[in-house]
């Protein structure tokens, strides 16, 4: 009885009309797509984005050269150079980021001494020609200081949890 | 008028690509070119206004049986040099043939119809005449026996081609897709209830 | 006007009906190709809204605020036609580039049979169904030397695929036509909806409702569609035939003749099977009310039913594994199809169903 009945609901394609009705409730459901450019989803403030780097109140680079991050990053995506700048503390000469190696996993965040190299929360950036993923150290800070309110208020509001 | 153009475009067009068959150096545009004068030689019926048999010559032979040729011919990697070579051994019996078809048609087309109308066709067929129905009512009256035969014939050679192709090898694996398609929940899973551990 | 309407009448007949041909022609092909843009954007919406999503919703016509997305399918046809037409290195170029068109032709004149409406069919020829057999086979040609001229080991394994395919599945489609010409009495399709005529009981998709279930299927895996669309299996064999092809070749090789060749299943399912123009409505309203009367109306409703199916199926059930597809075909289509022939000669000898009308 029980194969009679099962080669009756193959023959009348009982599977394929039940995923048939899937489907078609499916079709009549409300949609839950973000319309992205018009309507964005919330971010937390631990968002690792698009990179920056601060400075204290009074102006002075926070970064030291001490190269943590360069030695942390898994992608090797950072490069820096370090020199004695015009006031005799250890500055950095060259700080470089490429975007196309870095896998914005936060470690430099994390491995930062003096909190200045940053992830931001900036996700929607794009280049145009060859060379202009890699950021240098001027753009790095130009983001830094561009966004400084953001950012400070990201990592005050991140402090308590850590 | 329009019909004897007609005509003479699409035998210039056939006989173009009869040539290309024998002349074209890959083996897969000489398929190509089979395959175009087949097409043309249905839309000459179509022009005899013998639709029936035109539309069933591209059916059969341009949309089946060319399909799995060309399918056998792009497979096979087919060395035209190396076929080349026996050309000349075989030419002379090749012109033997051909002169033989070409006395054959002469023969049909002035010794028997010393006359026979060229440019104009076939005559026109009167209003409602189907051809379909007419050539169905032949092959299932008149000629019924022979059509069986004829299909019994081409059944006999369908299975000859499988027995004579059909291995069985040993070792080898395969789905059986009958056995899957049966298959119920019973025989695959098991429900068992299991009481939660007690804390001793 | 008048000037333009005494030109017209000073034309000789033949001329005049040469016109007339030519315009119904060209309005065929631009509703076909009009409706293969239309379809490739309801194909998007349709599945989306299947996924929970919204499908294009952006391009709109001229801006205007309504109708948002509408406008994409006339933005991809623009974004193709403008892109670069890449010949591969090593490709035999002349069929490379004849392929497309091999394929463009036989999609674009089957439409030369169908019948529209009681009285709009542009050839009425005696063996309709045979020429659209026909026609529907030489579209394989189109896949086979595509893949071939690639000179592509993923295309020529595509078109290997979808020969086979289209082979096996135009046995049991074939079948199932000689099923419904069983019960017509005629291969001209105007006559196979003539004889359903007579309300809804009388459609042939109720005594061959296994055939129309199998012409459907069959429609679907010739027409490469998914879930047979194992041509393409852009997860086993990249993209299949088409993946050398790019811009207006792409476009005219594998949008425009898949989705004419998916309205063209859609058109003959209910022609066939549910009374083409015919209204479901016959004999159940009274016979000059508007509902009841046959009309392209009622037929474009069938067709429209029958591509949300093609969609529907699409968005629902997973690719068949090759073997699987052959199986199919082979060894319950075939039988199936044969099976219900010999139900309908059972019917037909004691004159059940339309055989007892005829």
């Amino acid at each position: 009885m029980g194969s009679v009945r099962n080669l009756t609901k193959t023959l009348l394609l009982g599977e394929l009309l039940t995923g048939l009705g899937v489907t078609l409730r499916y079709l009549f459901k409300p949609k839950f797509t973000v319309h992205y450019p018009f309507e964005k989803a919330p971010q937390s403030v631990r968002y690792r984005g698009l990179h920056a780097l601060r400075r204290y109140p009074n102006g002075e680079e926070r970064c030291i050269a001490c190269k943590l991050c360069e030695a942390v990053c898994p992608a090797l995506a950072i490069t820096i150079e370090s020199g004695v700048s015009a006031d005799g503390t250890r500055r950095t000469t060259r700080y470089d980021i490429d975007l196309f190696k870095c896998i914005y996993c936060g470690f430099c965040e994390e491995a930062c001494p003096v909190d200045a190299i940053v992830e931001t929360r900036i996700h929607e950036y794009h280049m145009e020609n060859r060379g202009e993923n890699i950021m240098t150290k001027d753009k790095l800070l130009a983001v830094g200081e561009r966004y400084e309110a953001m950012i400070a208020a990201d990592k005050t509001a991140d402090a308590p949890y850590r | 008028m329009l019909t004897t153009i007609l005509f003479y475009v699409y035998a210039a067009i056939l006989i173009g690509a009869a040539l290309g068959v024998v002349l074209a150096r890959n083996p897969v545009r000489s398929a190509l070119f089979l395959v175009l004068a087949f097409f043309t030689s249905a839309v000459l019926w179509l022009l005899l206004e013998a639709e029936f048999l035109g539309i069933v010559l591209v059916l059969v032979y341009v949309g089946a049986v060319m399909v799995l040729f060309l399918f056998v011919v792009m497979m096979l990697d087919i060395n035209v040099a190396e076929l080349r070579a026996g050309f000349t051994r075989y030419a002379p019996l090749g012109a033997v043939v051909a002169a033989l078809m070409v006395a054959e048609i002469a023969y049909v087309v002035w010794v028997r119809h010393l006359g026979f109308d060229l440019g104009g066709g076939a005559p026109p067929l009167p209003a409602g005449y189907s051809n379909t129905k007419s050539l169905g009512a032949v092959l299932y009256t008149d000629y019924a026996l022979p059509f069986q035969l004829a299909a019994v014939v081409l059944l006999i050679a369908i299975v000859a081609a499988i027995a004579l192709t059909m291995r069985h090898r040993t070792g080898y694996k395969q789905q059986d897709v009958a056995g899957q398609v049966a298959v119920r929940k019973a025989d695959r899973i098991r429900i068992v209830q299991v009481e939660p551990e007690k804390r001793p | 006007m008048s000037s333009l309407l005494a030109f017209w009448q000073q034309l000789s007949p033949d001329l005049r009906g040469f016109i007339v041909m030519a315009v119904e022609i060209v309005g065929v092909m631009l509703a076909v190709i009009i409706s293969v843009a239309m379809l490739t954007l309801a194909e998007r919406k349709v599945i989306g809204w299947m996924q929970v999503r919204f499908g294009p919703n952006q391009i709109r016509i001229f801006g205007l605020p309504v109708l948002k997305g509408w406008a994409q399918p006339f933005a991809d046809v623009i974004k193709l036609l403008m892109k670069e037409v890449i010949v591969p290195a090593n490709a035999d170029k002349v069929v490379f580039l004849i392929a497309p068109l091999v394929a463009l032709v036989p999609a674009l004149s089957t439409w030369a049979v169908i019948p529209f409406s009681p009285d709009f069919v542009l050839a009425d020829i005696d063996a309709g169904l045979l020429y659209i057999l026909a026609l529907t086979s030489l579209g394989v040609y189109g896949v086979i030397l595509a893949g071939w001229a690639s000179n592509s080991k993923y295309a020529l394994l595509g078109a290997m695929r979808s020969a086979a395919q289209i082979v096996a599945y135009e046995i049991a489609m074939g079948f199932a036509l000689v099923g419904v010409l069983m019960a017509a009495g005629s291969l001209n399709l105007t006559d196979v909806v003539r004889s359903q005529a007579g309300g809804i009981t009388h459609w042939h998709g109720l005594v061959l409702f296994p055939l129309m279930v199998i012409y459907f299927i069959a429609g679907i895996a010739e027409t490469n569609r998914a879930p047979f669309d194992v041509a393409e299996g852009e997860s086993e064999i990249a993209s299949g035939f088409h993946v050398e092809y790019s811009g207006a070749t792409f476009a005219t090789l594998f949008a425009l003749p898949e989705y004419a060749n998916m309205i063209l299943v859609a058109t003959l399912a209910p022609l066939l099977f549910l009374g083409g123009w015919l209204s479901p409505f016959e004999g159940l309203l009274p016979a000059d009310s508007l509902l009841a009367q046959p009309s392209f109306l009622w037929l474009f409703v069938k067709i429209l039913w029958f591509l949300f199916c093609f969609l529907w199926i699409r968005a629902t059930f997973p690719r068949y594994r090759y073997d699987q597809i052959m199986r199919l075909g082979w060894k319950v289509f075939i039988p199936l199809t044969l099976v219900w022939i010999g139900v309908e000669c059972v019917l037909a000898w004691y004159h059940v169903g339309p055989w007892g009308r005829m």
